[in-house]
């Protein structure tokens, strides 16, 4: 546009970055912001400002914009909607060109899209809450290095859910104490234990010898049971390089599964570990530390239905997804929402779910959610009903906290899952006769029946702070 | 609180051994086998049995009883040749699967036959 002419100063925004005809393309890559802004800001201004500040715009006019072809790069606020039952704040979507964004960069996609602009001093509080990638964009992504069914082929676990165990307490055990822990609840029938996120490599418990006892417990568990096993090596590091060592001697030990903190550790460290365990043959289990301080606000940060998205296309084979029923946070609609996420091919736009879009995964693989966080056998029943077959159910508790100890724990468990599957199976209705099909399986199962009573009056019901937008 | 209980498990003791899916549940009779037939059934997926020695167990790879019921939903049928893959390999545990091609993996797998070391 050679007419352009160079004016410096300051201009509105929506001037440039508020295109209501605007159609976005099969390309672009979308996002939905939750925008409370200050006080006299329009909505449109408003909605531009976060257009420009998580693409091309700065504060003010500058002369090199006219080097370059602003409008095809720029984004665009294209729809701005109600949020229902709250007339402070409103939904702002915004279209980005896929040419804003390094292939495979999840990354440098966040840089942009929560960046600087949440920072904004003309908004007062910001909310990524979805966004569409493209499969234009999502075929540049590595994605999970297994995926669901090859992990199932890997570990031969068909039909039903796997049970896995954090092992505690989580901090303060030598590494010898630590793969007795491990073994017990192995050889008791769970298909994985788990190292507590916050388990590195402290010098009460050195990483190499905490790899070298669970190695050991899993091999005899295995030959005992007949069964595979796995424990997830936490392998997060305080750098790179110490991450892939600890990588490397799990693989070395012949260890199934590896862990790593995506958002501890960060974008670029979790994607490289995800080539490595595709180049390796490892499954990769991701625990998400920090999440809550991300996604809990209702108004500001990111949601974890878009953490759930960008760890999919970085890659981990399971990732937490919160229980509906345990200790910790989560709506069930909206839950129900993230692991479709993180588990089917395709996905349609359900607001009741919290889905503001389509969204297509092409040849990704799917990953198994993790419930994990203060269940125990009663919760089983809903635990089948809500996430099915493809998730991982962790114990840590309502394991190593049985009477008799992890290995009457962990069968009390699998004992609790299988009646659980055989009787959903058989037509009957979980969520209605879970007690019933628990008390019959605890019939044949001593151990099932002490975790039933010493678990009995548990119950953890507090109201979610982050619901779902609703009228 | 109950006195605690001694958890039997041994690596010398092959009734120590599992087989996965509903191996933690006390063997299923008829009815119960048949259920699960159904449930398979169902689903859509495509009915498939195989056995092995108990020794070789752990493998990935069971002896296929003939080939895998494509399109099968009479579950007497599916049951039929349970009962006839037993009858011909009576030490054997026998697997019975349903294939779900869509998944590209197995939506059930249960041992219905447990063979003897």
């Amino acid at each position: 546009m050679a007419e352009k002419t160079y004016q410096a100063g300051v201009k509105d925004y929506a001037q440039t970055y508020w295109t209501p005809d605007y159609q976005p393309a099969d390309t672009d890559i979308l996002a939905c912001f939750k925008v409370t802004p200050q006080q006299g800001v329009p909505r449109e201004e408003a909605a531009a400002a976060v257009a420009a500040e998580s693409s091309t715009g700065t504060w003010t006019t500058v002369w090199t914009d006219l080097l370059t072809d602003l409008d095809y790069y720029k984004g665009r606020a294209y729809r701005i909607e109600e949020v229902p039952g709250d007339a402070e704040s409103f939904y702002a979507f915004i279209a980005y060109p896929i040419d804003l964004f390094e292939e495979g960069s999840v990354v440098n996609v966040l840089t942009s899209l929560v960046g600087n602009v949440f920072g904004f001093k003309a908004l007062r509080t910001l909310r990524l809450e979805d966004i569409r990638f493209p499969i234009a964009y999502v075929m540049t992504c590595g994605g999970p290095p297994n995926g669901i069914q090859v992990e199932r082929d890997k570990l031969n676990k068909y039909g039903r859910g796997l049970l896995g165990c954090t092992i505690k307490p989580k901090l303060g055990l030598s590494a010898k104490n630590y793969g007795r822990a491990v073994y017990e609840c192995l050889r008791g029938g769970l298909d994985f234990t788990k190292d507590d996120e916050n388990v590195n490599s402290q010098p009460f418990m050195r990483w190499r010898d905490r790899f070298g006892f669970v190695a050991e417990a899993i091999d005899k568990a295995q030959t005992e049971t007949g069964e595979r096993k796995g424990h997830y090596c936490n392998v997060t590091a305080p750098t790179p390089e110490e991450m892939y060592k600890r990588a490397e001697f799990a693989k070395e030990l012949g260890m199934p599964i590896i862990m790593h903190d995506f958002l501890t550790a960060g974008f670029c460290a979790n994607t490289g570990l995800a080539n490595w365990c595709r180049n390796n043959g490892m499954l990769l289990h991701i625990h998400r530390a920090m999440h809550a301080v991300i996604d809990r606000h209702p108004k500001h940060g990111m949601h974890f239905r878009v953490l759930a998205k960008c760890l999919r296309l970085s890659g981990g084979d399971h990732l937490h997804s919160g229980t509906v029923v345990g200790k910790l946070e989560g709506d069930r609609r909206a839950t129900l929402g993230w692991i479709d996420i993180m588990r089917e091919r395709a996905q349609e736009e359900d607001r009741s779910k919290g889905i503001f879009f389509d969204q297509q995964w092409g040849a990704m693989p799917g990953l198994f959610p993790v419930a994990s966080g203060g269940i125990h056998v009663w919760h089983m029943p809903a635990l089948v009903s809500i996430f099915g077959d493809d998730a991982v159910f962790q114990f840590g508790g309502g394991t190593l906290g049985h009477p008799w100890g992890n290995a009457a724990g962990a069968a009390a468990n699998r004992v609790a899952l299988e009646s659980c599957v055989e009787g959903r199976n058989a037509g009957r209705d979980l969520e209605r006769e879970g007690g019933d099909v628990l008390r019959q399986a605890a019939k044949s199962s001593p151990e099932l029946a002490i975790a039933m009573e010493t678990w009995k009056e548990i119950k953890f019901e507090f109201d979610t702070v982050d619901k779902l937008d609703v009228a | 609180m109950t006195e605690i209980s001694d958890y039997r498990s041994r690596i010398g003791d092959p009734g120590s051994r599992r087989f996965e899916t509903f191996s933690y549940l006390p063997p299923m009779d008829r009815n119960g086998i048949r259920q699960q037939v159904k449930y398979i059934v169902s689903k859509g997926w495509n009915p498939a049995i195989e056995h092995t020695e108990p020794d070789n167990a752990f493998g990935h790879y069971w002896y296929m009883w003939k080939l895998p019921m494509f399109g099968e939903t009479d579950v007497d049928k599916i049951l039929a040749e349970a009962d006839a893959c037993h009858k011909a390999n009576p030490g054997n545990h026998v697997r019975l699967i349903g294939y779900d091609n869509e998944s590209q993996s197995q939506g059930a797998a249960l041992v219905i036959f447990r063979g003897s070391a």
